[in-house]
């Protein structure tokens, strides 16, 4: 004899509905969300000029020059794969358009292209090798990041002679690139910088990709079992490799921002950036091993570096404690992420 | 024709079509003329000096100290082997390692001088004349060295805070690039002994929006500041451009120039640059090791040679245009 307690209790519990605190507390993104409510709140109380609405546009700036490259460093991670030449290919992206519209006295517009075929490319090649040699991403875009760091040096002193692209700010076509990669616009009292734009578009579409398509089943399946991925059919060579191009796109945007910001590039810039980009993807929930993260937890990693690092500056702190403030905020946001995590997990 | 080799003539044409139409009718590289001091060389007998700096890696001042050093060895009929290393242990390791290659002559600068004395010492006890610049002005003499080419950080920072003082100036911010740097701390120090109303911010030098955005914070933080002064020429330039942002009425004033800032100068958006002429350093440090190698010439009789501060402004500043432009200045 079956009742209804019966049925329900018979009822497959892997497609269960649990309790909608659970699963919103279950997302990657949460416990990084936690932290920057908190992170807020605190800067909201020490810091005065952090009250005042005209400042969001700085910090939402210093946070989209990070998130832009978190974004795709992320959907990277949760692929399953570093890149640690990020950094340094911002600065070759942002080198190689000013160079080569400079030294051959080309249209700005025409150096931009052939810099975002560079940097996709870079992107492709780190993809090839990785797939190519087998050996850990680490490794290959360790290689990279040395390669990329002595050419931005070598190829702009061939070019000019000095250690910084020249200035092309009169040069055809500068204005207008200037308008699409380093205007600002101002709303009230807010100037908020076109990069603000630019990485909340990222995030939605890569939160889009991620969540919503199959491509963004793809990325997980390829970050948590490569061979499991590819016996169920999943194009694990074009996801990865297409990982790969989509920093180097995002590397091109962030170096056409350095460039027509500041009319020229330091050849010696980007280093050290890599970790930043992949400390936010961490604090926004990705895992170091692969298959498991948030686009849009790593864009609030992004934020909380911009608030953190531009907060002891409003706040007004003996900055030689910086960066040891800095380390503690980043081990606090990851322990509440993982705290977050665990307990939404128990039930 | 094949179908498949018209079409690449076609994408080629169009390709070259394209290039034509995408030149740029202003600037680029036809706007300089490569302008060379060709001075005639020396027949003195080939010698080898190793010039090592703490330099990071990039850095457009230490791009002019060693153009300089470049000059005065072509013209001196040097092998210049220049290194860098901005690690205190790593620089005195190349001053070994020239040791080891018995060079004629080490140009060295001591920014940590701890780190650097016991090899420098070293070099100059085996009979290898040791110059140095730029940085470790108190350090230097303990350590056997000839000559010193550069310039008191301290008495630098003082000049510009009293160039500040007569400007009228009320409250001056002092940018940091490099957290630690003690040349960078002896310049905003002196500036605090004649202008005490003067706050540090430290930013990270390798990350130029980051650097914007710090400064900008400032501004906003602090309303009173109404001077920039920032320790290198590209951070001035981000700082002009965070004064654009906040509306604030600061002026940027800088220590040490390129070729963009002095153009900056001459269009009014920085106001004036502490020069140490870093290619004076580089070149007379080659020089005088030169002289000492020919001669047994010695400069400076025991005393720090200074190399700066001297003063960029807007009535100088056409004098400076043309060497800045050459990358002389």
């Amino acid at each position: 004899m079956s009742t209804a307690t019966d049925v329900a209790a018979a009822r497959d519990d892997r497609v269960a509905s649990r309790p909608l605190a659970a699963r919103v507390l279950s997302r990657p993104e949460v416990g990084s969300l936690v932290a920057a409510i908190v992170i807020f709140l605190l800067f909201m109380l020490v810091a005065a000029p952090f009250r005042n609405v005209a400042n969001v546009g700085t910090i939402l700036y210093g946070a989209s020059t990070i998130g832009i490259m978190a974004v795709p460093v992320a959907l990277l991670m949760i692929g399953g794969e570093f890149d640690l030449s990020a950094g340094v290919a911002v600065t070759t992206a942002g080198l190689s358009g000013s160079l080569l519209a400079w030294n051959f006295g080309l249209n700005v517009w025409i150096g931009v292209l052939l810099s975002l075929v560079l940097a996709v490319a870079i992107g492709a090649f780190n993809g090839w090798l990785l797939l190519r040699t087998g050996l850990p991403s680490f490794l290959v875009t360790l290689g990279t990041f040395f390669i990329l760091q002595g050419v931005n040096l070598g190829v702009t002193r061939l070019a000019t002679g000095n250690v910084a692209s020249a200035d092309i700010s009169d040069m055809d076509g500068f204005a207008s690139a200037h308008a699409v990669f380093g205007s600002a616009v101002t709303i009230g009292p807010v100037n908020l910088k076109i990069t603000v734009l630019y990485w909340l578009v990222l995030t939605a579409l890569g939160a889009y990709v991620l969540l919503r398509t199959r491509i963004g089943n793809w990325i997980f399946a390829v970050g948590g079992d490569a061979a499991a991925a590819r016996a169920v059919g999943v194009p694990v060579r074009s996801t990865k490799v297409g990982l790969f191009m989509a920093v180097g796109f995002c590397a091109w945007l962030s170096g056409m921002h350095l460039l027509f910001q500041f009319n020229t590039v330091q050849s010696g810039e980007g280093v050290g950036k890599e970790f930043i980009f992949i400390i936010a993807a961490v604090i926004g929930g990705c895992l170091l091993t692969g298959g498991y993260g948030s686009v849009v937890g790593a864009s609030i990693g992004a934020l909380i570096f911009g608030m953190t690092q531009l907060g002891i500056n409003y706040a007004g702190w003996n900055p030689d404690w910086f960066r040891t403030f800095l380390g503690v905020m980043l081990l606090l946001a990851t322990i509440v992420n993982l705290y977050v995590k665990r307990r939404a997990d128990l039930r | 024709m094949t179908h498949k080799l018209r079409m690449s003539l076609l994408a080629a044409g169009a390709a070259a079509a394209l290039t034509l139409a995408a030149c740029s009718s202003s600037g680029g590289k036809q706007d300089n003329a490569d302008d060379t001091a060709a001075a005639g060389t020396a027949n003195t007998p080939r010698m080898t000096v190793a010039f090592i700096t703490h330099s990071a890696p990039g850095d457009t001042f230490w791009d002019l100290v060693r153009k300089g050093a470049e000059d005065a060895a072509k013209k001196d009929n040097v092998e210049l082997q220049y290194q860098s290393d901005p690690d205190g242990p790593g620089q005195a390791n190349l001053v070994q390692s020239a040791i080891d290659k018995k060079v004629d002559g080490i140009a060295v600068t001591l920014a940590k001088p701890d780190a650097m004395k016991a090899n420098v010492t070293k070099a100059a006890q085996g009979g290898i004349p040791v110059v140095a610049l730029n940085g470790g002005i108190d350090a230097w003499q303990g350590m056997g060295v000839l000559g010193y080419f550069g310039q008191d950080e301290r008495i630098a920072g003082r000049a510009a805070g009293q160039k500040l003082g007569t400007e009228g100036a009320k409250k001056t911010l002092c940018v940091i690039h490099e957290q630690g740097n003690v040349g960078l701390e002896a310049r905003c120090d002196g500036v605090k002994d004649t202008f005490p109303n003067t706050e540090k911010v430290y930013v990270t030098g390798t990350d130029m929006p980051g650097v914007q955005a710090a400064i900008t914070s400032k501004l906003q933080q602090d309303k009173a500041i109404d001077r920039v002064l920032t320790m290198g020429a590209p951070f001035a330039l981000a700082a002009v451009q965070s004064v654009k942002d906040t509306s604030s009425a600061a002026k940027v004033v800088t220590f040490d120039t390129n070729k963009e800032l002095v153009a900056a100068i001459k269009g009014g958006t920085v106001q004036w640059a502490v020069d140490q002429q870093p290619y004076l350093q580089g070149y007379l440090a080659v020089d005088s090791l030169w002289l000492y190698k020919t001669n047994g010439n010695t400069l400076g009789g025991g005393q720090a040679t200074l190399t700066g501060p001297a003063f960029i402004d807007s009535g100088n500043v056409a004098a400076v245009e043309q060497y800045a432009n050459n990358g002389k200045r």
